[in-house]
């Protein structure tokens, strides 16, 4: 085994993945050459000061003084610690064997009241893969494959327990319009398009009428209030806008589906996948949804299926036009069992995604799709203390991620 | 009239072009020159003339014929055409779930080379590629090694033995993909122990033929299996073996040896852990690149590092796309992977080109840039192992088979609606629990 070999095994040893609890967040100053902050312009020769696990100070190093006491990390470029908008990563997991896929139950076409908190694994091996990369939040939980098949949340990267682990315990209910919805083993499951679509209505009309009867007992003491349904409340959590609804669709025409459900029942809409969103800039835009595109790399399928038209540009071209985007590691049957979604990025980047707007999509533009700009996603004062280290352009194949640092705590130095 | 206009058509296609171009030698000049056969050439020029390379090297040290076709690409970036020795475009069907040896089953008779699989290829600069069934099965047939001609058939396509039969392997698979219900093996040992039976009724088979000498009537009954693994015996047909684990790959190791076949080690996630082993016995390996471990049992201790560690062991090692696996306009990726995680530079420009060409016994004609080889070669923008960097043209026996600047080419390279045609993508080419 050669030197280098042996080098990365010992940094795999020494990152072993430890309780958040048990480890009292550090006082850090990160150095960058370039330190890209995503919510302003880059810093040349710029510094990041975390203390108690917050950002406190953010500038160029000549004007922003390291106190005392704190380690120093040094690298070519430092940003703010990746934000994966779409995972099932903790939920599935390295074997891909029925024991670690927690994404997809298909005993039901539709059950939002599936908890993601109740089947994330922390320890699990492809987390700590991806936070290598400098992936340090993810939104993860229940994948497509059925109409509703549960909860996401949102989670950082390191911890013991999820309650270490937890950004927002729940965050949108996951559903899949298309053929994908269409396959379900339970037998339950809709064979066509109209038929999914009525099922969907169905359910959140069922939601409607569940929410109004809570609100009448609240309006008037001496009424009962329905049963209380784990079902029902999710639907109507997702009609009060407390959940947002992310619809993974990827033809044309089961994106338009989501955009004409998303107004009949006021709904907070989030697109996913969305091959084909490069087809309906304008209806998209003019519905003001954002999209979770699809991974760069997500295999085309043949001509007669979901993914025939996907395009390297899409993420490219839905930048251009105003839409909010965000990027995703998405869901992965086969190989690779979690993607990453900075190598997913760096593809986009390729094929016409600017840097900046890259990096936000990855960062900030994540982190406000999915709820959560106000800890994680830019390197501001007041934010938690995450970040990315990187020895070059982090989109550049070469490149290397040289650290990762969450909630002030380096959690990876893995040269990867 | 007709007749008279169909006439001058004919004589007008059959004349040289006026400006006579298309006769003329072509000398690409100005660019970053990557040969593979030697240091990278700053400056370079490559003239090609009726298919072929004339010369490639330093503009210093190589003259433009006089009367050639000068084409300015400063800026640019050219290698070879990549080799992809393990790639399922073109949906290459071979065995079928009736039996899990099926040495006699040519994917030749299945390639569909009007797939859009096959532009995709060409965009990514791939111009040679070993068409592979799946991995479901001990013996799941010949593959057939292709050139990325626009053609119409495969005739047009494959490569050819000086016999006049197509060039290609036979892909050999063990662990735990190729295991199923009966009569497919349970087990690693049944594996094995089906697998010798196979060779050891080969050997008997090639023996009688031997004995037969001129004798017609003592020739054994013709048996379309055997007669391809005494190919294999033989040394004219080359294994392509799909494998994992570490003890996997000792088993296919351990059969070589006992058979004495030629053997090319497919995906091995677990090399690095017996590197020095492969070294040994000199015996190639063609490597996949996957962005995480897992996703199968046998991969979960996949490493990036895997293409570093047998550059340093002294192993032969290519990358292969596995297409649809990973993208075949992506494969520069995998060897630029491989050297972020410690592939010397030289080693990864091989990987994609002269080592896989070396696999597929086509290193004599393609694989390097070198006189008197195939013009087959790519121009990009940029340097191979960035990201940033596209594939511009592919040529083939210097003909320009994809061109980003003309629209089919670049639907083909960047997607879109239209991209996929000819057929269904191959979904499963190594997907074990449901390759069958």
């Amino acid at each position: 085994m050669s030197q280098y070999m042996n080098r990365l095994l010992v940094c795999a040893l020494t990152v072993a993945v430890l309780p958040a609890s048990l480890v009292s967040a550090q006082d850090i100053a990160v150095r960058g050459e370039t330190v890209y902050t995503v919510s302003g312009p880059p810093i040349t020769d710029g510094v990041v000061i975390v203390r108690d696990g917050l950002i406190t100070a953010v500038g160029p190093a000549a004007e922003i003084e390291v106190p005392d006491g704190f380690t120093v990390l040094s690298a070519k470029v430092v940003t703010p610690g990746l934000v994966d908008a779409h995972a099932t990563v903790g939920l599935t997991g390295l074997y891909n064997k029925d024991h670690d896929q927690e994404q997809l139950d298909i005993s039901e076409p539709i059950q939002p009241e599936l908890r993601a908190v109740d089947a994330y694994n922390p320890r699990e091996r492809l987390v700590s893969w991806v936070a290598s990369f400098g992936v340090t939040t993810v939104h993860t939980g229940h994948g497509p494959g059925e109409l509703i098949s549960g909860q996401t949340m949102v989670v950082k990267t390191t911890g013991g327990t999820v309650a270490d682990a937890l950004l927002d315990d729940a965050t949108m209910l996951a559903a899949t319009l298309g053929d994908d919805a269409n396959t379900s083993g339970s037998g339950k499951s809709p064979g066509t398009r109209s038929r999914s679509v009525a099922m969907l209505r169905q359910a959140l009309i069922d939601g409607q009428a569940y929410r109004s009867k809570l609100a009448a007992a609240t309006d008037d003491e001496d009424k009962d209030g329905p049963a209380r349904d784990l079902r029902l409340e999710a639907l109507a959590r997702c009609l009060d806008g407390e959940l947002a609804l992310l619809v993974t669709a990827h033809r044309h025409h089961d994106i338009v589906a989501a955009l004409r459900i998303a107004d009949e029942f006021g709904l907070r809409l989030v697109l996913d996948g969305a091959a084909e969103a490069y087809t309906l800039i304008d209806e998209i835009k003019a519905a003001g949804v954002p999209v979770i595109v699809h991974p760069a790399m997500q295999r085309q399928t043949g001509p007669d299926e979901e993914r025939a038209n996907i395009s390297f540009e899409n993420a490219a071209l839905l930048s251009a036009s105003g839409i909010p985007i965000a990027q995703q590691s998405g869901f992965e049957s086969y190989v690779p069992k979690v993607r990453v979604a900075l190598l997913e990025a760096a593809i986009a980047g390729a094929y016409g995604l600017p840097f900046a707007d890259n990096l936000r999509s990855i960062t900030l533009g994540a982190a406000e799709i999915i709820g959560v700009a106000d800890r994680v996603g830019s390197l501001q004062p007041g934010k938690d203390g995450d970040l990315a280290l990187y020895d070059g352009d982090p989109f550049e194949y070469t490149t290397h991620c040289v650290g990762t640092v969450i909630n002030g705590r380096v959690i990876s130095e893995v040269v990867r | 009239m007709v007749v008279l206009a169909l006439a001058a058509l004919l004589i007008a296609c059959a004349a040289p072009p006026v400006d006579g171009t298309a006769e003329a030698p072509q000398a690409f000049v100005n660019m970053h020159l990557i040969t593979v056969a030697g240091a990278e050439i700053p400056q370079g020029v490559l003239i090609v003339d009726d298919g072929l390379i004339v010369a490639a090297g330093s503009s210093d040290e190589i003259d433009v014929p006089d009367g050639a076709e000068i084409i300015d690409l400063a800026g640019k970036v050219v290698m070879p055409g990549l080799v992809d020795s393990h790639s399922h475009i073109g949906e290459p069907w071979a065995a079928d779930s009736s039996a899990p040896i099926q040495p006699e089953v040519r994917n030749y008779d299945s390639i569909n080379v009007r797939s859009s699989t096959i532009q995709r290829a060409q965009a990514g600069g791939i111009t040679s590629a070993n068409l592979m069934g799946g991995s479901g099965h001990l013996m799941s047939g010949q593959t057939t090694y292709i050139k990325l001609r626009d053609g119409d058939t495969i005739d047009e396509l494959v490569y050819r033995r000086a016999d006049g039969q197509p060039l290609g392997g036979l892909k050999m698979a063990n662990g735990t993909n190729s295991q199923g219900a009966p009569p497919f093996p349970g087990t690693r040992g049944k594996s094995a122990a089906l697998v010798r039976s196979a060779f050891v009724s080969a050997q008997d088979y090639a023996a009688k033929i031997e004995r037969a000498g001129d004798d017609a009537s003592k020739l054994p009954d013709r048996d379309l299996g055997l007669e391809a693994l005494a190919e294999v015996l033989a040394g004219e047909r080359v294994v392509h073996h799909h494998t994992h684990r570490h003890d996997d790959i000792m088993t296919v190791l351990r059969l070589r040896e006992e058979f004495g076949f030629r053997l090319v080690l497919h995906h091995v996630s677990e090399a690095y852990k017996v590197a020095d082993e492969i070294a040994a016995a000199g015996v190639a390996c063609s490597l996949i690149l996957i962005d995480s471990p897992g996703g199968k049992i046998e991969a979960v201790d996949m490493r990036w590092e895997t293409g570093a560690a047998l550059e340093q062991a002294g192993a032969t090692l290519a990358y292969h796309t596995d297409d649809w696996v990973t993208d075949s306009r992506l494969f520069r990726r995998s060897a630029a992977l491989a050297h972020r995680a410690g592939l010397s530079r030289a080693g990864a420009m091989r990987s994609l080109t002269l080592s896989g060409a070396e696999m597929l016994d086509i290193a004599h004609r393609v694989g390097s840039l070198v006189a008197g080889k195939d013009a087959d070669f790519i121009v990009l923008s940029g340097d191979p192992l960035s990201v940033y960097t596209l594939v511009e043209q592919t040529y083939v026996d210097g003909e320009l088979v994809y061109d980003i600047e003309r629209p089919e080419d670049r639907l083909a390279a960047y997607g879109g609606v239209g991209a996929s045609y000819g057929g269904a993508a191959f979904h499963h080419a190594c997907l074990g629990e449901v390759s069958r």
